[in-house]
C-alpha cells in the first residue's frame, strides 16, 4: 500500500447558483485514520463530503481519492470509484421497502455475481459485526434510531471500501447508541484498514475516536489538528464549540434590526392571510 | 405592477414550463437509455406490476361495471325514442372500447397508482434513499425509475381492457337483465358493429400512449419532487393533474386522427 493519502482535497471552491459554500479548502485524509469535520450546520461539511463522492461538482480545485481527481471521471470510472467507497447517512437512509437482510446483501447483489449461500453468509458476518445479526428479517421501520444507524454500517462495509463516509453519525441517537457507533466506527476502521471520514456536529463523543479533526465556519477552514489540540485550542470560536457556550463569536440572536426601534414600530400584516 | 413587469412575469414562466418540458424529456430518453435492468431483471418489472396494476384491480373493475350499467340505462333512454333500442350492445361497446375503456381507466390509473409511485419515489428522494442508492454505485433511474415506468406501460393496456369487459357485461347487466332488451340481438349487433382493426385496435393504441404518458409523469414528478414533505405532497398532486390533463388532451388528438374518416 503506497504512503499516498487515501483523500487530498486542494483549494476546493464550491458555490450554488453565485452563492460561495466553500472556499479554499484543503483537506488530507491519510490511509487508515479517522478524520472528522466539524462545524455548525450550514457550514458545508456536507457539502464537502459530496463532492468528496462525486455528487457535486467543484467550481474550482479538486479532490483526489486513491489518486483519481473525482470531477475529471466520466459515469463509469465514477460509479467504479464509488463501488470502494462507502456512505452513511444521517439517519441511514436504508431502503424502506426491503428487509435489513436485502438492505445489506444489495450491493453484492448488484455488483457481483457471487451465489447466493456466499451472500448469505457475507450479510450475516456484517450484520454480526454491528451487534445484529438476530435482526435480520426485520423491516427498517420496525429498527429504532441507533439500530438503522447500524444497518446502515453495516450495508456501507458490505463491498469492503477503501473510505467511508459518515454524514452526521450521531444526530438524534440517545447516549448508549451513541456510544455504540461511535465505538464502532473506530473499530471497523481500524479491523477492516479503512479511512474515514465523519462530518458531526457532536464534539464530546466525535473527539474520543477520531485521528485529526478540521474545524469549519462559513465555507473555510478555521482550525485544524488532533483532538488533544482541537480540545486546548484557544481560537474562540472552537473555544465556544467544543464547550458549548452560549457566549462567543457565534451570537445567539439571528440578525435584526434594534431592539428599541422595531417595539416602537407599528404591528406588521401577518405574513400569512390566514395567520 | 407595470405592464413590462408582468411581461416580464409572462416570460418567465412560459420559459420555466419550457425549461421543465426539456428536463422531462431527457429524464424520459435516459429511463429508455436504461431500462435494460428493468427488461433483463425483470422481476424488478414484475414486483412493480403488482403494486401498479393488480392493486388498481378493484377499482378498475369496479368502476367499469358501473359506468356500463350507467350507459345501459342512458343509451336505452336515448335509443328506445327511435325505436332501436336492440342497438344498445353496439353503443355500450362501441362506447367503451373506443373511449370510456382507455380513458377512464387511464383517469383512474392517474389517481390510483401514479400518484402512488410519485409519492413513493418523491419519499425515497426525501429520505436520500436515491442519494445512498447513487453513493452504492446503482444508478437510480435503472434501479427505481425504469421498473415503475415499465410496470405502468404494461398495465395500463390490460387495465383498459378489463374496464371495458366490465363494462360490457354492466351494460348486459342492465339492459338485458334489468330492463329486457333482446339478448340475441344485444351481442350479434355487437358483434356485428366492433371492428377489431378500426375499433378494439385503437384503443389498445389509445391506452398504450396512457400508460407512457401517465407512468413518464409520474416517475418524473416524483424524482423531481422538492425533498419536503411539502414538496411531495405538491408533487403527487401535480401528478394527477398533469395527467388528467394530459390524457384528455391526447385523447382529442388520437381521436382526430383515428376515426376522421367515419
Amino acid at each position: 500500500m503506497s504512503s499516498e493519502p487515501l483523500v487530498q482535497i486542494r483549494d476546493l471552491n464550491f458555490s450554488y447558483d453565485s452563492r460561495a459554500i466553500l472556499s479554499g479548502i484543503n483537506m488530507v485524509i491519510p490511509r487508515g485514520k479517522i478524520v472528522a469535520i466539524m462545524g455548525l450546520s450550514g457550514c458545508g461539511k456536507t457539502t464537502t463530503l459530496r463532492l468528496v463522492g462525486g455528487q457535486l461538482k467543484p467550481s474550482s480545485g479538486a479532490v483526489r481519492v486513491a489518486g483519481q481527481v473525482v470531477h475529471e471521471l466520466d459515469n463509469e470510472g465514477l460509479y467504479a470509484m464509488r463501488r470502494r467507497m462507502g456512505m452513511l447517512f444521517q439517519f441511514g437512509a436504508l431502503f424502506t421497502d426491503m428487509s435489513v437482510y436485502d438492505n445489506v446483501a444489495f450491493q453484492m447483489r448488484e455488483h457481483t455475481d457471487l451465489p447466493a449461500e456466499m451472500i448469505h453468509d457475507l450479510v450475516l458476518m456484517k450484520l454480526h459485526a454491528v451487534g445484529l445479526r438476530g435482526a435480520h428479517d426485520l423491516m427498517p421501520a420496525e429498527l429504532s434510531g441507533g439500530m438503522a444507524r447500524r444497518v446502515a454500517l453495516a450495508r456501507a462495509i458490505a463491498l469492503d471500501p477503501l473510505l467511508i463516509m459518515y454524514d452526521e453519525p450521531f444526530a438524534g441517537l440517545d447516549p448508549i447508541s451513541l456510544s455504540i457507533v461511535g465505538e464502532l466506527i473506530r473499530k471497523l476502521n481500524d479491523a477492516l484498514g479503512i479511512s474515514s471520514i465523519v462530518v458531526t456536529h457532536d464534539v464530546q463523543e466525535s473527539l474520543k475516536i477520531v485521528d485529526y479533526v478540521y474545524f469549519m465556519a462559513g465555507g473555510k477552514i478555521v482550525a485544524e489538528g488532533t483532538a488533544e489540540d482541537i480540545r486546548r485550542s484557544t481560537e474562540p470560536f472552537v473555544h465556544q464549540f467544543v464547550w458549548g457556550e452560549i457566549d462567543g463569536p457565534m451570537n445567539f440572536h439571528y440578525p435584526a434590526a434594534a431592539y428599541g426601534k422595531e417595539m416602537m414600530e407599528q404591528p406588521g400584516k401577518p405574513r400569512r392571510w390566514w395567520a | 405592477m407595470t405592464p413590462a413587469d408582468l411581461l416580464r412575469q409572462l416570460g418567465h414562466r412560459v420559459t420555466s414550463r419550457l425549461w421543465r418540458l426539456g428536463f422531462a424529456s431527457r429524464f424520459l430518453l435516459m429511463t429508455l437509455l436504461y431500462s435494460g435492468t428493468a427488461l433483463k431483471r425483470f422481476q424488478l418489472t414484475i414486483r412493480e406490476i403488482y403494486f401498479t396494476g393488480v392493486l388498481s384491480l378493484i377499482i378498475i373493475l369496479v368502476s367499469g361495471l358501473f359506468v356500463g350499467m350507467v350507459l345501459g340505462l342512458q343509451g336505452y333512454d336515448t335509443l328506445q325514442r327511435y325505436g332501436s333500442s336492440e342497438a344498445l350492445g353496439i353503443l355500450v361497446a362501441l362506447s367503451l372500447v373506443r373511449e370510456l375503456g382507455p380513458v377512464v381507466a387511464a383517469l383512474l390509473f392517474a389517481s390510483r397508482a401514479g400518484s402512488a409511485i410519485t409519492a413513493e419515489i418523491g419519499l425515497m428522494k426525501a429520505t436520500e434513499q436515491l442519494s445512498a442508492m447513487e453513493m452504492m454505485a446503482v444508478n437510480p433511474i435503472a434501479r427505481v425509475v425504469a421498473p415503475r415506468f415499465w410496470a405502468g406501460v404494461i398495465s395500463m393496456p390490460l387495465l383498459a381492457a378489463l374496464f371495458s369487459a366490465m363494462g360490457v357485461l354492466g351494460g348486459w347487466l342492465v339492459g338485458v337483465q334489468l330492463i329486457g332488451v333482446d339478448e340475441g340481438s344485444f351481442w350479434s349487433q355487437m358483434q356485428a358493429a366492433v371492428d377489431f382493426r378500426q375499433d378494439i385496435m385503437n384503443g389498445v393504441i389509445k391506452s398504450c400512449v396512457f400508460g407512457v404518458l401517465v407512468s413518464w409523469i409520474a416517475v418524473f414528478e416524483g424524482f423531481d419532487a422538492d425533498p419536503t414533505a411539502e414538496g411531495v405532497s405538491r408533487a403527487t398532486t401535480r401528478t394527477v393533474v398533469t395527467s388528467s390533463l394530459a390524457i384528455l388532451a391526447a385523447d382529442f388528438v388520437l381521436t382526430a386522427f383515428m376515426f376522421r374518416g367515419i
